[in-house]
């Protein structure tokens, strides 16, 4: 049902963590120029477990546990893929990104540019992302929508096991900087993963669910919500498409206009705050469109509230869209069509 | 029994230097903080409170010590672990408590959790979820003081690991150039989550910082709370008469993981259990009984108090209200009058 050609290799499940594990794995083992960078990623496996043991395995050289140092760690990686390495950054929490926004937005993403394409950063970061965990307001923000905004960075959000291992790959064989954002509640989760070495391409959305009735385009999390929705829809005689949008930046086009040229119903569903979003684009994308002709119903924008993520968990939860609100929202614009 | 005052005297220098109701009731903060966090720990791990929590216990003295000669206008910044910090610094435990599980009586009001207690009414600006966040907000809490005229000062906590942060360099320098009645204290204990100083940080002692700003540095025993006090003293009096900052170093250890998920692979068994020899509590309860301050059957006393106070304050917690979830966006802005 993906609209990218299936992988022809034998599978196995693995977490959302571990395929990223093995994808960091192939490319340490088959380039020298590869190295890991982050905090406490080697001897204490990463906070989030991702790492892993793979300090034991390629050394501490290539596994490199940088201070608590976000501007200039992000900045070193900078540097070292300017000049032949190929660094994979980890930040221990996407908030931190923040500290590191110099070297992200005026560095990596325009050297290339600013020196009329002498250059290229092949970088690839990694931003542990989402609310969920009860970890507040500077531990739990989805920031895709600023990192975005800025041409230079290529921005993904892979939401199933096998996708971040395919997106992290294709993150390395890309020559600019890449941005993967990982939803920390995805880490567990787990999958079916092709074995060996296969890439995802950046750039593609899934559907992974075909439908008639209304379109709902997902990120990362909310893809799985909204396939929940979708099957509860299903129950009521409405046929929900769910477009996994996997890439940010560069979104793809086609298949969000070819969905909504179909079903005439858009729903965006994404985690970072609904204001100047990542829907927005969507949005904007289909009314700017021929494909606006085909809409039955006003779009509608399921994102973040306006607010920090709060602590207290009944708040956290009303702070971001939830399967009820998936199923309000299409129901809503489903009317009169079931 | 009576008590040599001089300086060269045995007596240690808070016994000589402050009154016994002043140190009563520093043993009594001593005794609160650890109950406190074995009571947050244990709320934890049986499931009644959620998100993750970092816990001081073992640094007792460094909280206690550093807030012993402070005034409720005095402020301090905190770090993520920061109970310690809040409880010196006169917040009540069961407003510290309610937040933790979440309620509207907490000092946030069920917003903030763990990362994010404050209590502005005591002086303490809050904890950070942002390693380094506090410490130049600490300089210009401190610049306030100087352009405002007024006599406080500003005590910025922050760990072994946030020295690495540019943030604590762009900050002590700036507090230095403008001489600002701040004190960096920096709680060593040793690590920076899994990163040791040794494998993170250029300088043997985080003291010797202080010389590449010009500024006073001492290293001090931050298990003992005479130590402590004796050196911020003497920091506090330099800052309140003008001539600048200064850089006082508490070294310390914290017994428990970096937070709820370490597996403490970077350290050995036989580190943390020679550290949880120099207990900074029956230490110091040793010197005030052996120098007549305290009673034996005072200090069980107190023991027995601080374990009241903290039972009381869980069941405060546990019955408060929960946050009304239609107040989700309060706050985000200040309300002003149409
Ligand atoms: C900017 C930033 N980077 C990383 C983290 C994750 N983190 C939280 S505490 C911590 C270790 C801090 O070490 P230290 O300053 O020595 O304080 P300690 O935990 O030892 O008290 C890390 C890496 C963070 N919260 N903020
Ligand atoms: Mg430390």
């Amino acid at each position: 049902m993906n609209t990218h050609a299936t992988i022809e290799a034998p599978t196995r499940e693995l977490s959302y963590a571990e395929a990223i594990r093995e994808a960091m794995d192939i490319a340490l083992g088959s380039d020298e120029a590869v190295v890991l960078m982050g905090e406490d990623i080697g001897v204490y496996g990463g906070a989030f477990q991702v790492t892993g043991d793979l300090v034991h395995k390629y050394g501490e050289d290539r596994v490199i546990d940088t201070p608590i140092s976000e501007l200039g760690g992000a900045g070193v990686a900078v540097g070292a893929a300017l000049t032949g390495l190929k660094p994979i950054f980890e930040f221990q929490f996407s908030d931190f990104a923040a500290l590191a926004m110099e070297q992200i937005v005026n560095q990596a993403a325009k050297v290339r540019y600013m020196l009329g394409g002498a250059v290229s950063v092949p970088v690839v970061m990694r931003f542990p992302a989402g609310s969920g965990t009860g970890a507040a307001a500077q531990h739990s923000q989805s920031i895709e929508a600023w990192l975005g905004h800025v041409p230079g960075l290529k921005v993904v959000q892979p939401s199933t096991p096998e996708d971040v291992k395919g997106m992290l790959l294709a993150a390395l064989e890309d020559p600019d900087p890449v941005m993967i954002f990982e939803h920390k509640i995805l880490y567990k989760m787990k999958g079916h993963v092709p074995e060996g070495y296969y890439t995802t391409p950046i750039g593609k959305a899934a559907i992974r669910r075909e439908g008639k009735d209304l379109s709902i385009v997902a990120t990362s999390l909310m893809v799985h919500k909204a396939l929940a929705a979708a099957e509860t829809l299903a129950g009521e005689g409405i046929d929900a498409e769910v477009i996994d949008l996997r890439t940010v930046r560069p979104m793809d086009r086609e298949t969000v206009l070819n969905s909504v040229r179909k079903t005439g119903r858009l729903v965006c569903v994404y985690e970072g705050v609904k204001t100047l979003g990542i829907g927005a684009e969507i949005s904007a994308m289909v009314a700017e469109s021929d494909a606006f002709d085909f809409l039955d119903a006003p779009i509608i924008r399921l994102g973040g509230a306006e607010c920090p993520i709060p602590y207290n968990p009944e708040l956290e939860k009303a702070a971001v869209p939830q399967i009820p609100d998936i199923l309000e929202a299409a129901r809503a614009i489903a009317k009169g069509h079931v | 029994m009576s008590i040599d005052m001089t300086e060269d005297s045995n007596v240690p220098y808070a016994i000589r230097t402050y009154p016994p109701e002043k140190l009563k009731d520093a043993l009594r903060k001593m005794y609160l903080i650890r109950k406190f966090e074995e009571g947050a720990e244990d709320s934890y791990t049986r499931g009644l409170i959620h998100g993750t929590m970092h816990l001081c216990i073992g640094q007792e003295a460094s909280s206690v010590g550093t807030c012993l000669s402070l005034t409720d206008s005095d402020k301090i910044t905190s770090t993520h672990r920061g109970h310690g910090h809040c409880i010196a610094k006169g917040a009540d435990v069961a407003k510290m408590f309610a937040e933790f599980f979440g309620k509207e009586t907490g000092y946030c009001r069920g917003r903030g959790g763990s990362m994010h207690i404050a209590d502005p009414s005591k002086g303490n600006l809050g904890a950070n979820g942002i390693v380094g966040g506090g410490l130049p907000i600490a300089v210009g809490a401190a610049l306030s003081a100087k352009r405002l005229g007024r006599d406080d000062v500003t005590i910025c906590f922050f760990g072994d690991g946030a020295n690495n942060e540019g943030a604590f360099h762009e900050s002590v320098n700036m507090a230095a150039v403008w001489k600002l009645p701040v004190v960096f204290v920096c709680e060593n204990n040793k690590y920076g989550m899994s990163t040791s100083i040794d494998r993170s940080t250029s300088v043997k002692s985080i003291a010797d910082r202080a010389k590449g700003y010009d500024i006073p540095g001492v290293s001090v025993d931050g298990n003992d709370i005479s130590a402590v006090a004796e050196a911020i003293e003497t920091a506090v009096a330099r800052a309140r008469a003008g001539e600048g900052p200064s850089l006082v170093e508490n070294v310390t250890y914290r017994w428990r993981g970096h937070s709820k998920s370490d597996r403490n692979r970077y350290r050995t068994k036989e580190e943390i259990s020679d550290w949880m020899e120099r207990d900074p509590i029956p230490r110091f309860a040793a010197d005030l009984v052996s120098h007549g301050i305290l009673s034996d059957a005072e200090v069980a006393e107190l023991d027995a108090d601080t374990d009241r106070e903290i039972a009381e304050a869980i069941d405060f917690a546990r019955s408060g209200p929960d946050p009304d979830i239609s107040a989700l966006t309060r706050d985000v802005y200040t309300e002003t009058a149409a």
